[in-house]
Parts: C-alpha cells; sequence; structure tokens
C-alpha cells in the first residue's frame, strides 16, 4: 500500500462517494424501474470501481463488481426487467463492495475470502430469464445455497434474521450474508440481533423504506416464510457445519462494529475530505473580501485613534483576517500535481512519434495553485510541453554528436516566489538560438532590421510570443503551426500571469510561467484619473516616472505620437484621461505620472494624474452590461468603501492601438540616438553626500534587513536569491560618514554573467537625467570619478568599477565591459542589456 | 378581483410603478463611481453591503436629458434580476399600493419613444396616472438588439 498508498486512498475515498450515490439510485429505481438515466448512472458507478480495482488488484471487488455490472448492463439494455429481487441482489452486491472497501481500508489490502454467494446471486438474476421467478430465489439465499456449494453460510444467516425479524426484516437480510461472506464467527443468535442493527444503520436508508413498504411489502411477506421455512430447514444443516456457522457471526458481530469502526477508519479518509460546492466556497471568499475590507477601513480609523487597547485589538482583527483569508484561499487550492500527473503520458506518446529519449523530472509538484486558475494553466502548459518535445530536445543522435547523453531531461518545476507560482518547464535540449530568431522574425516582418538592432537577447527571445511566429521547420501535427506560443501568452496574461522564456544554445530552454496566487484578491495599484480612482493590477505595472516638468523629463512627440524617453528607449504613452474620453482641465504633460505597464509584449506608459498606494483588493467581476466596453477588468472596493474600477491593461493597450501587429518600439530611432548622451543616474546619499551611479548599470534596488547581513571574514554578504552577495557599504569606501544605521537596508544590484554584487547606499534619493558635460573630473578622490551639480547640488560621481572590485576583486574576471569605457559618457546601448526593471 | 402591489417612484414628477416583487429595496445613496465609455444611461457604481451595484439613470432610459448632480439626490430602487441587482435611480420614493386589474390599460397611443418600450400600461388612480414599468426593459442599459436604445 505505500506506494499504492495514496492511489488506494483516492480510490476509497471516491468510492464511498458512489456507493452512497448508488444506495439512493437504486432504491430511486425500484420507484421508477425503467429509468434508463438512473440504470446508466449506477452501471457507469460499478464500472468505475471495477475498473479501478481491477488496475490495483483487488480481485474479489473485481469480481462482485463485475457479475454486478453484467447485471447491470442487462438492465440497462432492457434485456431484463428490474424486480425487487434484482434490487435486493443488486443492494447486497453494493453492501458487499462497501464491506470489501472497509477491509480495504483498514487493512491497505484485500484479505482472502469468498464472495462466491453473492456472486451467485447476483448471476442469478441474471440467468434468469424472467424476473419473477428469481425474487424468491435472491430474497431467500437459500435457493441460491443450493446453487452454489460455496453459499452454506449465508442461508443460516439470512434466514435467521428472517425468521425472527418477520416481514419486517427482510431486505435487511440480503444486506447481512455479504458481510459475513467476508469475515464470520460468533453465534448465530446474535447475527440475527445484529443483523436489523445492520440493517438500519448501514444500507437502511435506502432499503428497508421502499422495499418493504410499498410495492415490495406483499411479496417479501410472500416470501419470508418461504426462507423461514427453509431456514429452519437450513438451521440445522449450518449447524451442521459449525465452523462456517460459528464465522459469521463474527462478521455479523464484525459488522455492527464496523458501523462504528468503519466511522472511525472512514473518516480517515472519506469524511477528512468533503466535496464541498464550488459556489459556497466562492461565496465565502466573497465574504472574507467583505472582511479584508472592512478590516482595511477599521485599520485605518484605528490608526486616527491613538487608544492602545483599541490598537491591540485592530492588529489582533488584522492578523485573524490574514489568517482567515489565506485558509479559505487555501480551500480552494490544489496541487498542480492535478495537471502534471496527465503528462507523463503526454511526454511519453509524443517522445515515442518523434523517436527522441526524454525523461520527465517534476520538481514541486504539491505546489498548490487555485482551481480556476489551474484550468486557466492547463493548456498553455501542455503546449509548453508538447513544444519541448517537438522542438526543444532533440534526437537521441543529435544529442550524442553534441556530447550529452542520449537521454534528454524535460524538467517541470513549481515553486512560490513573491506572492506568485512560477511553474517552469525547463528542457536540456538545442535552446533557442537568438540570431535564428531575428533572422525569422525578420523574414516575417515582425520587426525591422533597425528595431532588431536596438533589442536586447531577451526581447529576441520574447519575439517567439508574437502572434504569426513559428520556427518549426514543418508543421507537425504537435506543433508549429505558428498559433502556439502567443496563445500561452495570451492565456496566461488573461489570468494577470507572465510568460517568458530564457535559453542558452546548446544547453536548454527555460519558458517560465508566473502565475497569481488566486484571482479573487490581487495586489493592485490605484491611481487618480479625472477626480476618479482607478485600480490597475500590480502584475502589470514594471515601475512609475514621476514627469515634473523641471527635470527634463518630458513627453515628445514622434509624429503626434507620445512618446517619453525610458532610459534611453521611447515608451509609447497612453493617456488615461483620453482613452476614457474623460474631460480634462488643461495641460496632461507635466506633473503627472506615467505607470510604465505591460501586456501583451506591448510596454507602454498610461499617463495618470496621481499615484495613491498599492493594496490588496478583492475583484468583484463586472456583469455584461459593462463587458462590452472591455476597459475594465472588474471593479472594487476602496478602503473608503467606494466603488473603483480596475483596468483591464491588455484592453487598454488594444484601445490605444498599441497592440496593432506593427509595434511601436520603433517609433524613430533616430530620436533615441539624438538623445544617447543624457544619462540616467540614480541618486543615493551615503552619509551626508549625494553620489549618483549610473542607473544602467544597476540590475536591482533592494532593501534588506539589517540582521540579514552577514559576515564572512571580513566581509559583507547577505543571501540573495539563493547566491550570497558581497555587500560593499559605500560609505566605508568613500570614508563617508556613517549615520545611525535604520532597520533595513537599501541596496543597489549589480549582476553580471550570473555574479551580483550589492552597493549599500543610506539612502536611495532619486533617478535623474542628466547630461554631464559639465562636470568637474577631477580622478583624484578614491573611488569617485568627479562631481556634478544635479538638481542643484553637488553630486559625486562614484568610480562603479571600483566599487564593485571592493565588493568582489573577482566580479569582472570572466568579461570587463567597463575597462575600455567610461561608462557616464557611453551610449546607453552598451549597458542597456544587463537592466531589468524593478518589478519585472 | 385580480389585484397586484406596486412600488411606487416618481421621475419628473410622473408617477411609476414596479411589480413590488421585483424590488429588493430603496435607499438613498449620492457617491456613484463613473463609468467611462459606458452607456449615458448607466449612473454609475456603487457599494451595496459589499455588492457593486449599477446605477441606471431612468431618466436617460426613458429619453429625458440625464440626471444632473445639483439634482436633489437621487433614490435608488434596488430591483432584482436574474443575473444581478441593478439600482433604478428615481427622483422620489412613493407608497406601495396595491392596485385593481380593471384600472389597467395598455399604453395610450400617443406614448412615443423610448419610454414607449419600458412602460405596460396605466393604471387609472384618482386623479393621475401610474404607469407600470417592465423591470428587464427598465434596467437594460444595453439590449441585444440596441433598437430600444438608439431609438428616439
Amino acid at each position: 500500500m505505500s506506494e499504492l498508498g495514496d492511489i488506494v486512498q483516492e480510490f476509497l475515498v471516491e468510492s464511498h462517494e458512489n456507493l452512497d450515490q448508488l444506495d439512493r439510485d437504486l432504491v430511486a429505481l425500484e420507484a421508477q424501474p425503467g429509468s434508463r438515466e438512473l440504470l446508466s448512472s449506477i452501471f457507469r458507478t460499478i464500472h468505475t470501481i471495477k475498473g479501478t480495482s481491477g488496475f490495483l488488484a483487488f480481485n474479489r471487488l473485481e469480481r462482485v463488481t463485475h457479475v454486478g455490472e453484467s447485471l447491470l448492463s442487462r438492465l440497462r439494455d432492457g434485456a431484463q426487467e428490474m424486480t425487487p429481487a434484482t434490487t435486493d441482489a443488486l443492494l447486497r452486491m453494493v453492501d458487499t463492495v462497501r464491506g470489501l472497501l472497509a477491509e480495504i481500508e483498514e487493512n491497505g489490502q484485500e484479505l482472502p475470502g469468498d464472495d462466491s454467494e453473492v456472486v451467485a446471486a447476483v448471476n442469478a438474476c441474471i440467468t434468469d430469464g424472467s424476473g419473477a421467478p428469481k425474487a424468491p430465489a435472491v430474497l431467500a439465499t437459500p435457493p441460491a445455497a443450493p446453487a452454489t456449494p460455496a453459499a452454506p453460510i449465508a442461508p443460516v444467516v439470512a434466514a435467521a434474521p428472517a425468521a425472527p425479524a418477520a416481514p419486517a426484516t427482510p431486505p435487511a437480510a440480503p444486506a447481512v450474508p455479504i458481510v459475513e461472506a467476508v469475515v464470520e464467527q460468533p453465534p448465530p443468535v446474535e447475527v440475527i440481533v445484529v443483523e436489523p442493527v445492520i440493517a438500519v444503520v448501514e444500507p437502511p436508508v435506502p432499503p428497508p423504506a421502499p422495499t418493504p413498504a410499498p410495492a415490495a411489502t406483499p411479496p417479501p411477506a410472500a416470501d419470508v416464510p418461504k426462507p423461514a421455512a427453509p431456514s429452519a430447514a437450513d438451521a440445522p444443516k449450518s449447524a451442521g457445519p459449525p465452523p462456517p456457522a460459528a464465522k459469521p457471526p463474527a462478521p455479523s458481530g464484525g459488522p455492527a462494529p464496523e458501523a462504528g469502526d468503519d466511522a472511525v477508519s472512514r473518516r480517515s479518509v472519506a469524511d477528512q475530505s468533503i466535496r464541498v460546492d464550488v459556489d459556497l466556497l466562492d461565496k465565502l471568499m466573497n465574504l472574507v473580501g467583505e472582511l479584508v475590507l472592512t478590516r482595511n477601513q477599521l485599520v485605518r480609523a484605528i490608526g486616527g485613534v491613538a487608544d492602545p487597547a483599541m490598537t491591540r485589538t485592530g492588529q489582533r482583527l488584522n492578523l485573524i483576517t490574514s489568517e482567515l483569508q489565506e485558509s479559505v484561499m487555501k480551500t480552494r487550492m490544489q496541487a498542480i500535481d492535478h495537471l502534471w500527473s496527465k503528462l507523463p503520458r503526454v511526454v511519453r506518446d509524443l517522445s515515442s512519434t518523434f523517436g527522441k529519449q526524454i525523461k520527465l523530472a517534476q520538481e514541486g509538484k504539491e505546489t498548490e495553485l487555485d482551481r480556476s486558475l489551474l484550468e486557466a494553466v492547463k493548456d498553455p502548459l501542455t503546449h509548453l510541453v508538447r513544444n519541448a518535445v517537438d522542438h526543444g530536445i532533440e534526437t537521441p543522435e543529435d544529442r550524442v554528436a553534441a556530447g550529452k547523453p542520449a537521454e534528454g531531461t524535460l524538467t517541470l518545476r513549481a515553486y512560490h516566489e513573491g506572492g506568485h507560482v512560477i511553474v517552469e518547464v525547463r528542457d536540456d535540449g538545442a535552446g533557442i538560438d537568438p540570431d535564428k530568431i531575428a533572422r525569422i522574425a525578420v523574414e516575417k516582418g515582425l520587426v525591422s532590421r533597425d528595431q532588431l538592432a536596438a533589442m536586447d537577447r531577451r526581447e529576441i527571445l520574447a519575439l517567439v510570443f508574437r502572434p504569426g511566429f513559428s520556427t518549426a521547420k514543418a508543421v507537425t501535427n504537435v506543433s508549429g503551426r505558428g498559433v502556439g506560443m502567443d496563445v500561452v501568452k495570451t492565456n496566461i496574461e488573461r489570468i494577470g500571469g507572465a510568460v517568458d522564456v530564457d535559453s542558452v544554445v546548446g544547453h536548454g530552454t527555460t519558458w517560465r510561467l508566473t502565475i497569481p496566487l488566486t484571482l479573487a484578491i490581487i495586489q493592485a495599484l490605484t491611481i487618480e484619473c479625472g477626480r476618479e480612482r482607478y485600480v490597475i493590477p500590480q502584475v502589470a505595472v514594471h515601475e512609475l516616472v514621476y514627469l515634473d516638468g523641471q527635470s527634463g523629463r518630458v513627453v515628445e512627440h514622434a509624429m503626434g505620437a507620445p512618446v517619453y524617453r525610458l532610459r534611453g528607449k521611447l515608451l509609447p504613452l497612453v493617456y488615461l484621461d483620453d482613452t476614457l474620453g474623460l474631460a480634462r482641465d488643461g495641460e496632461h504633460d507635466t506633473d503627472v505620472y506615467v505607470a510604465v505597464l505591460q501586456a501583451e509584449g506591448k510596454r507602454f506608459g498610461l499617463v495618470v494624474d496621481r499615484v495613491l498606494n498599492t493594496e490588496e483588493v478583492v475583484v468583484k467581476p463586472l456583469t455584461s452590461r459593462f463587458k462590452d466596453i472591455g476597459v475594465y477588468a472588474g471593479a472594487t472596493l476602496l478602503g473608503d468603501g467606494r466603488v473603483a474600477l480596475i483596468l483591464d491593461v491588455a484592453s487598454l493597450a488594444r484601445r490605444a492601438h498599441l497592440a496593432a501587429g506593427g509595434e511601436r518600439t520603433d517609433v524613430d530611432t533616430t530620436v533615441r540616438r539624438g538623445g544617447g548622451n543624457a544619462d540616467r543616474l540614480l541618486i543615493a546619499g551615503v552619509g551626508d553626500r549625494r553620489v549618483a551611479i549610473p542607473l544602467d548599470m544597476v540590475t536591482r534596488l533592494e532593501e534588506f534587513p539589517i540582521d540579514r547581513i552577514e559576515r564572512t571574514g571580513s566581509r559583507e554578504v547577505v543571501q540573495y536569491r539563493d547566491q550570497i552577495l558581497p555587500v560593499l557599504r559605500l560609505s566605508h569606501l568613500l570614508g563617508a560618514y556613517e549615520t545611525e544605521p535604520g532597520s533595513t537596508v537599501p541596496v543597489v544590484v549589480y549582476t553580471e554573467n550570473g555574479r551580483s554584487v550589492a552597493l549599500a547606499v543610506e539612502k536611495i534619493l532619486d533617478i535623474v537625467e542628466e547630461g554631464l558635460d559639465d562636470s568637474r573630473r577631477d580622478f583624484g578622490d578614491d573611488g569617485l570619478l568627479g562631481s556634478a551639480v544635479i538638481q542643484q547640488r553637488v553630486t559625486e560621481l562614484l568610480d562603479v568599477r571600483r566599487a564593485i572590485l571592493a565588493a568582489d576583486p573577482l566580479f569582472h574576471t570572466s568579461m570587463d565591459p567597463y575597462e575600455q569605457h567610461d561608462p557616464y559618457h557611453s551610449g546607453s546601448e552598451a549597458d542597456l542589456n544587463t537592466y531589468q526593471p524593478a518589478g519585472a | 378581483m385580480a389585484s397586484r402591489q406596486y412600488a411606487t417612484f416618481e421621475v419628473a414628477d410622473q408617477l411609476f410603478g414596479l411589480d413590488v416583487a421585483k424590488v429588493q429595496e430603496v435607499l438613498s445613496f449620492d457617491q456613484y463611481t463613473p463609468v467611462p465609455l459606458a452607456p449615458e444611461s448607466v449612473g454609475g457604481l456603487f457599494n451595496l453591503r459589499g455588492q457593486v451595484i449599477a446605477a441606471v439613470d431612468l431618466r436617460v432610459q426613458l429619453g429625458l436629458p440625464p440626471r444632473t448632480k445639483s439634482a436633489e439626490p437621487a433614490m435608488n430602487v434596488i430591483v432584482k434580476t436574474e443575473e444581478e441587482s441593478v439600482s433604478l435611480l428615481v427622483d422620489r420614493i412613493g407608497e406601495v399600493v396595491t392596485l385593481q386589474d380593471d384600472t389597467f390599460e395598455p399604453p395610450p397611443d400617443t406614448l412615443q419613444g423610448r419610454a414607449r418600450h419600458l412602460i405596460t400600461g396605466a393604471f387609472k388612480l384618482d386623479g393621475r396616472l401610474l404607469l407600470a414599468l417592465d423591470t428587464t426593459k427598465a434596467v437594460n442599459t444595453n439590449p441585444p438588439g440596441s433598437s430600444n436604445n438608439r431609438e428616439e
């Protein structure tokens, strides 16, 4: 059971549910004997159990369900009529199945035993040409007994209850024998007592009521005497074989406890998980959403009260709400294994189709996702896997020729990261050649050569997500129609996720899906436009830029199209007020914010009046009334209780005609080059000094709690993304005063060729765009290149190369792009490759 | 004699009535979140105990100029439809009245324009007429055929 444990458990839970349904169906069937629908349902249930039990090698179970199935198929096909007798036989069969399942649950396997008597009973119904004669046979069991030598025990029991309990119990009787068949022991007397009990406890609900009461009553009554008589006759017989007789009681004794026992042990499986209507979960989720909102309001209100008791209560509420929210979200979670479990087969079939040898590895299959998201991820994931098998991994010959093992590895990996679930599909195949991608993209007219020249490797790889792109040499029936990757991207973005690809030629490709944990509550940015607030899903927001009109950050126009130079690249701008058709009060080119958004592979800046805050919001779906507008993804309630609309970033982009195939990134490269000597500088405070760092060289800005900084030897380091990151305090390098340390340290992270260093500063002050032509250059000072007046203040220019080497002397060993040039006066192109926006 | 109960309200001094069974509640509210690009008849969204409710400007639905902000605060008649709860913005709320079927007449032929589609008929009360509204059409800001909306 060990390795099959999960499967068996699942089988048990499912079967128990099915059996309950079956009981109801069977009884209902008696009321409307002709119902094909019920028969089919019953047939399916038994068929399922049979199939699984065969698979799991539960032979007894399989045998019993097999005859049941045969009988049912006859009934279903109309080959014979439903009679109380057949019902009884079927119920008996069901009870036997239930007993066997209980046994399996208890022992983890089937115990040897004999079910031939039940089988015979059911068979009796089948072989019978007409239903009528059968009735006595089944009810009385004794007739069956003679038929099957193996059944002697049964008669005893059956007879026993029948006799004492009289007409009322007969239906119960059939139920009992089954159980004995399974086990057996005590005295028959007890059996009698127990049986009715069982009848009441177990299958009681269905059989007793309808079977004896309505139509059944008279016939059973008639039958009962018969059985009673034979039983009496049989009694001695059965007394004859006392060992068996002795055994049956046990079962019967068994069943009674079993009912209790059953309850206990079954709680371990069936009762531990219950099926809940998804609607109910949704409702719960909504209520929790309300609570989160109320919590936000209350906490805000408490903030203004300054009553310690109140504050404590508020904090407690805050905590409980968060926990509740988490728990409720968990109820909707399912392990991603639900999806993955189908993939080994896919990979196996495909790899044999293509003559490839592929091993499928899965990491983190217990990672959970909201079930609705799981559903949405299914197709994209399958497509990526197919694609990896088809295009990613090479044939064994090619692999061997490339010095790789003949068997390729396809790795599925799922893990949590920063409030998202990341699902990776990684192959160790040939990788994607950016040059090839670039060539094809140009051939297909997806990009121009000029555009291409301005793109870095990642951007080029991302071209595979463009509609109409396919690198497959031949269209196969698996993938390669050029409809795949863009659909993957669209589907993932539809649920607020993102997909990207990285690849190393010769070493393989990694597709990365970033999926939100849930759809119902999202992290969102609240902005203001036209005096109304709108909400943008945070996942689409890359960064925020403030245009104050003084720092030279302005909107330019390329043939009337508004653009903004973001670190040397032109960012098409979309005015939210224009897009929404809002009246605007005068200029909206200065003193506005640009939210840099990304959707469907297009990056654009959304110009809004103000940026308010980010918070978790509860998504309320909009009704069809507003669907046609298309710009809204939903609505939410803000902290003050007002409704705000959630913007659909992809639709906004489309509405502003950004997404039209042509691409806007080309908007005039000459402007871009012309603007080359305005550099983006990060201004940081170090002690009481201001230090400028070229932003093009910065990978990320981070903030570490001070206690995460550890020491190795004389160096300070911090653990960062599974790396040990050397930390250099600029104050030490520059000999600046160190002011009182706060609880966190802002750091500027550089990454190159997989090596990273962190420069710790005291404060990140600003990001400016500045031409440095009139700066003073006095290379004298340690660690500095010179100084310049930026924002009316003297600002020192950091010698980044020195700083990096001070932090990690080996940083540039593999490559030193800074050796030969002064980063302050380079065109920005050279360094852009290493830049990743902080929100990416 | 068959009779029915109607929740009554006034829009532009005309008395209207809705089947009381369709009315969830009545309340006053004055903060609506506008929905840019939505049909003119959408008066905005508001928060009703955690539900986002769309308010439909009945004036526009009836072919009248839209409600202005300076007007007295609108009353909301919250109507249950199959899909959602919707609010109808009206001027004043009246009583719930029981009306006899024999006082009912189909809409007069002189009734024209958009209003005609929303009104199922008129009840003749003492001294004034009560126009019965079709709930579904009254809250429909976006009819599938959209003929209702385009017509003037």
